[in-house]
């Protein structure tokens, strides 16, 4: 029961936790408060991932010049959670021939990762459900979990398209993971911490990360975003799934609540790179030029929101801008360019700091 | 030296596509390009060379080209067409000639390849631009084009 005694700063509603330690003994309030927060936050991201489903859909028919979804409830606000109920009222079915044990476990890998990493974030001064002081390097880690699930789905449905989607996330998270370490390693020179809410308290006097690193920071930004995009398996990263080479790559077997599982990480992973960024890049909760500093009714949350929309907004542009890259096409460009860019940049990092050159 | 260059093309070009995507998302306000169909069901209209499906036009005295020919039923990949045709001794001429009793097209079975069109060669049947096919019988998919009481225009075997 080691965990217990390490001070787990749950900072949501303080008045709750109060009352909840206040009538139990200790262990099971800790516990009690645990388990809240899970669901809470379990709740929370399911249905924010819908709705990102749903601006995904949305945003796709405008940059075609279409209307998108707008039958179910007023413009289509309910579209997404009649997809969402239908999946869950399916069936599951499976092939004869699938690895049982693996194929259950893969969609839960993929999920459960997914929405881990959502516990460091600080999305307001007060919500934050774990704040650790290995805050990023505990995302990084998490994010890679994830294609583990993805590699068991593939593998475990014995399926031939499946298999080499799943073999394609591999190399590609492989590959990209790196550039999106050294991005943030980038970053975390600027900072000099790893703790997530500290990085804000950074940004609070220096302004936000992206003025205060100037070039190298920009360069860090972009290179984030596009081993961002590739790590969470969105066009024109999206060989895992190429629906034109291999129906649904990892996912072809999967139907129902797993499939939805899948569907739902991807959007979840999508949130978690934007935020990712929103905290490194652009001052996490912090408002541009502190304007509701003062205000202390302000949830500043939403300043958050608006960033990461932002942010996933311009992920969604690239989605329906550029073509799906080829599989040398996509080694080449993390090898052969944004790797060697990093590098650099890393380096030129160093030099701005070194020389006291950051504004 | 090119390496770098081919950093600075390379995201250029990503700038251009997203500048047109981006004014295409600006733009998409101003009116969308797809049909809003149940809405529009009165005035929508199928263009020219929409296949809805084969129809035999018929003038004001319920007059038809067809001739009996077969062309069609012969250039029919599946089937969908059949003819039940008939002898008769043409007033006219007081020869005998070949008349369609009931040309029958299967709906159903159609893959609206447009041979049997192709091959008629008196352009007696044509596509028709109507979309709303479904029927909640199967049996309503089998037609018979030529109108009850209908008869072939004089003259269209010359
Ligand atoms: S369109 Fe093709 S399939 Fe349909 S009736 Fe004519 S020949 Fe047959
Ligand atoms: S529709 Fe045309 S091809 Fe078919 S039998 Fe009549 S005249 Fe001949």
């Amino acid at each position: 029961m080691n965990f217990l005694q390490m001070n787990i700063p749950l900072n949501i509603t303080k008045t709750i936790s109060d009352w909840i330690f206040s009538i139990m003994p200790e262990t099971a309030a800790n516990y009690t408060i645990m388990v809240v927060i899970a669901v809470a936050y379990l709740a929370l991201f399911a249905v924010a991932g819908l709705y990102l489903v749903l601006l995904e859909r949305k945003v796709a028919a405008w940059f075609q010049l279409r209307i998108g979804p707008n039958r179910v409830g007023p413009w289509g606000l309910l579209q997404t959670m009649a997809d969402a109920l239908k999946l869950v009222s399916k069936e599951l079915t499976s092939t004869i021939k699938i690895d049982k044990f693996l194929y259950n476990l893969a969609p839960y890998f993929v999920i459960v990762s997914a929405l881990m990493a959502m516990a460091v974030f600080p999305f307001s001064k007060q919500f934050q459900a774990f704040d650790i002081n290995i805050g990023l390097f505990f995302l990084i880690a998490i994010s890679s979990i994830g294609v583990i699930g993805i590699l068991l789905a593939g593998w475990s449905s014995n399926n031939k398209f499946a298999l080499i989607g799943a073999m394609r996330s591999g190399l590609q998270t492989i590959s990209y993971e790196l550039s999106v370490g050294l991005s943030i390693l980038t970053m975390v020179l600027l900072t000099g911490t790893l703790q997530l809410s500290e990085i804000i308290e950074v940004q609070r006097t220096g302004g936000w990360l992206i003025l205060q690193g100037h070039v190298p920071s920009i360069i860090a930004f972009m290179i984030f975003m596009v081993a961002g995009t590739a790590e969470t398996n969105r066009a024109p990263f999206d060989l895992v799934e190429a629906e034109s080479e291999l129906g649904a790559g990892f996912h072809t077997e999967y139907s129902g609540m797993k499939f939805a599982y899948f569907f739902l990480a991807e959007f979840i992973n999508m949130f978690i790179i934007a935020s990712i960024a929103v905290v490194l890049f652009f001052g996490g909760w912090l408002s541009p030029f502190g304007i509701t500093e003062n205000i202390t009714w302000f949830p500043e949350v939403i300043w958050f929101i608006i960033k990461v929309l932002g942010l996933i907004f311009l992920m969604m542009w690239f989605r329906w801008t550029f073509p799906r890259l080829r599989v040398d096409q996509l080694l080449t460009l993390e090898w052969k360019y944004l790797l060697p860019l990093n590098l650099m940049n890393i380096m030129l990092m160093a030099i701005v700091i070194w020389l006291n050159w950051t504004i | 030296m090119s390496y770098f260059s081919d950093i600075y093309k390379g995201i250029k070009t990503l700038l251009t596509g997203m500048s047109v995507t981006g004014g295409y998302f600006i733009r998409a306000r101003k009116g969308v390009i797809t049909q809003q169909y149940p809405n529009n069901r009165e005035t929508l209209k199928m263009f020219d060379r929409f296949r809805g499906e084969v129809v035999m036009p018929h003038d004001a005295d319920n007059r038809h080209y067809c001739t009996g020919c077969q062309s069609c039923e012969i250039a029919c990949p599946n089937g969908s067409i059949e003819i039940i045709w008939d002898r008769v001794v043409d007033p006219a001429t007081g020869k005998k000639k070949k008349i369609i009793d009931k040309h029958i097209y299967h709906l159903s079975m159609c893959t609206m390849c447009g041979l049997c069109i192709e091959a008629c060669p008196t352009d007696a049947i044509v596509w028709a631009q109507n979309f709303e096919n479904s029927v909640y019988d199967r049996s309503a998919l089998t037609k018979v084009l030529n109108q009850p009481g209908s008869s072939v225009l004089d003259g269209i075997e010359d």
